[in-house]
């Protein structure tokens, strides 16, 4: 085994709908390293969120393994934490701070106290503070995508697993939150890895880039994305990125799919 | 022909000063008393009620014969009148303690049926065949049959409430599991949760607004029942509820006790209905914003 954190090896992911089978990612294979900021970058229908789901635990692969730390991944666990797209993932019968706890008091990984104070911290240092006893429906789109970053890191599991996190906020909240997962990365150099349909986001986001081709999903291509974050988007290195992505994944193709893809 | 479409007049650009908005004041202001009198729910039930019983006491005056109808001052006279002798307070005490029993019961075995219908998808096309077969059926139909099963008494009564609470709390339970999110599970499966502590902790909250749906239906239900099966038999023990004391009243042709006991059977129901579900409404589902 190599010394990757996550490994990823020949993985084909296939699920049944009511009258199909469909092969989501055919023979798959990266590798993540401690610290990576990991993106997944696909069209729709390449199955990246599916390979995300695999990593989570939820699906078995039919061909393939998925081992985090050498250990083969058989169901879901909280070293592996998700953060969704949708916003329903907070219990809205838990106050801010007692979603932030939630995690650690049933997984047990802390004691109490410890836990408190992990919680406390952690929600201060999403700005969060003022909202600590408030109930998640009071918050705005924004506010609980940075809760639910807060309880999945307060856990400090092995690895962040995040699906469009941002997909579902406004263009400007969605830039505060890229920035702010970037201060955070800054601070704690946790390894993320982090699936997107946009090709600004990944590379802004994302330190690695997985490109993977639509029908069913597969390598296109593994990309380093490193010292490129808002302030390169008028820089040529950007701008060359962002092409040589394009022209991966649409061929060069670039009127039919010029809208596709870009966020 | 897109040219001419795209073309608009050119005009200068600006910047302005911020218009002072102090003419509406804060952005946020307390409502006024008389704003807040007027959205007060509580007040606009009473003022409801309030007339209702003029309608009534007006009705029954003009009418003026007790015997099918009396005024609201006699049945409140009746009524403070068997309050305080205890006669009533007893009846009704007797009639709650019933049902107390046989809601418990039922949410006991409900509760059994939904979780065992969760954890596998045999259970639940048991649960959702046995709900749409006995829902239907009215509990006092069932009535005869337990007379039969347990004889006249408690048992009976419990017997007929336990069938009235626990389907239509089965059902709605089970309706609000499946409406739980996909995201919200996935999130409690992350966790490693499983079995009884993933129902508890994930399931049960999340399905509230649907378990306290029927809860207050199968409250109703179960209330309704009670009083109509000791109508047919209260006559068996010396101890009646409330429903027995309804039939006395009727057998004596004193309308004013019958009245007075039917005014008790809904004061019950206000109280359960705006009292306490209310409050556990207030504290649950609205805090939550689950429901408005």
């Amino acid at each position: 085994m190599t010394s990757a954190l996550l490994d990823v090896s020949g993985v084909t992911l296939q699920y049944k709908t009511p009258r199909h089978l469909v092969t989501a990612t055919y023979r798959v294979d990266f590798s993540v390293h401690q610290g990576d900021r990991y993106v997944i970058l696909g069209p729709s229908g390449c199955g990246k969120s599916t390979l995300l789901k695999a990593v989570g635990g939820f699906m078995a692969p039919v061909e393939g393994s998925i081992r985090i730390r050498g250990r083969k991944i058989d169901s879901p666990g909280p070293d592996r934490m998700m953060v969704f797209q949708e916003f329903e993932q907070l219990m809205p019968w838990k106050t801010v701070y007692q979603n932030v706890l939630f995690p650690m008091k049933v997984t047990k990984k802390f004691p109490a106290a410890e836990a408190t104070k992990r919680a406390e911290a952690v929600i201060e240092k999403v700005g969060l503070a003022k909202f600590r006893d408030v109930y998640p429906h009071m918050l705005s789109g924004g506010m609980k995508m940075r809760v639910a970053i807060a309880r999945a890191m307060a856990l400090e599991p092995d690895i962040l697993l995040m699906d469009e996190p941002f997909a579902a906020l406004d263009a400007l909240t969605r830039r505060t939150m890229q920035q702010e997962l970037l201060a955070l990365w800054d601070q704690l150099h946790f390894t993320v890895l982090f699936v997107t349909h946009s090709i600004e986001e990944a590379i802004i986001v994302g330190s690695r880039i997985l490109v993977l081709s639509p029908h069913p999903g597969r390598v296109r291509a593994e990309l380093n994305a490193d010292g490129l974050d808002h302030n390169s988007i008028g820089k040529p290195e950007f701008g060359a990125l962002s092409k040589r992505i394009h022209d991966l994944l649409f061929g060069g193709d670039q009127k039919q799919h010029a809208s596709e893809g870009v966020a | 022909m897109t040219e001419s479409f795209r073309q608009s007049p050119v005009r200068t650009e600006r910047e302005v000063d911020l218009v002072d908005a102090g003419v509406i004041g804060d952005v946020e202001r307390p409502l006024t008393f008389a704003e807040r009198v007027v959205n007060n729910e509580a007040l606009q039930r009473l003022t409801i009620l309030v007339a209702i019983i003029v309608i009534w006491e007006i009705y029954a005056r003009w009418l003026n014969n007790a015997l099918l109808f009396p005024t609201f001052t006699e049945t409140v006279k009746t009524f403070s009148k068997d309050v305080a002798s205890g006669v009533l307070v007893d009846r009704t005490l007797t009639s709650l303690r019933t049902l107390a029993i046989g809601y418990a019961f039922g949410l006991a075995l409900a509760t059994l049926l939904t979780t065992f219908a969760v954890a596998s998808g045999i259970g639940t096309r048991i649960l959702s065949t046995l709900t749409a077969m006995f829902n239907p059926l009215p509990a006092i139909a069932l009535l005869p049959l337990a007379l039969i099963w347990f004889g006249l008494g408690t048992p009976s009564l419990v017997f007929v409430i336990i069938h009235s609470v626990l389907w239509a709390v089965s059902l709605n339970t089970l309706i609000g599991f499946r409406s739980v999110p996909e995201t919200l599970r996935m999130s409690g499966r992350n966790l490693g949760l499983k079995g009884a502590r993933y129902v508890g902790l994930i399931l049960i909250p999340a399905a509230f607004p649907s378990i306290l749906a029927g809860l207050k239906i199968g409250w109703a239900f179960a209330w309704r029942t009670l009083v109509a099966a000791e109508l047919v038999f209260g006559v068996s023990s010396r101890s009646g509820g409330i429903g027995w004391y309804i039939f006395e009243a009727r057998n004596d042709l004193d309308t004013a006790t019958v009245f007075s006991g039917l005014l008790a059977v809904i004061l019950i129901g206000l109280i359960v209905e705006s009292v306490i579900f209310r409050e556990l409404e207030a504290r649950t589902v609205n805090l939550w914003g689950m429901q408005r």
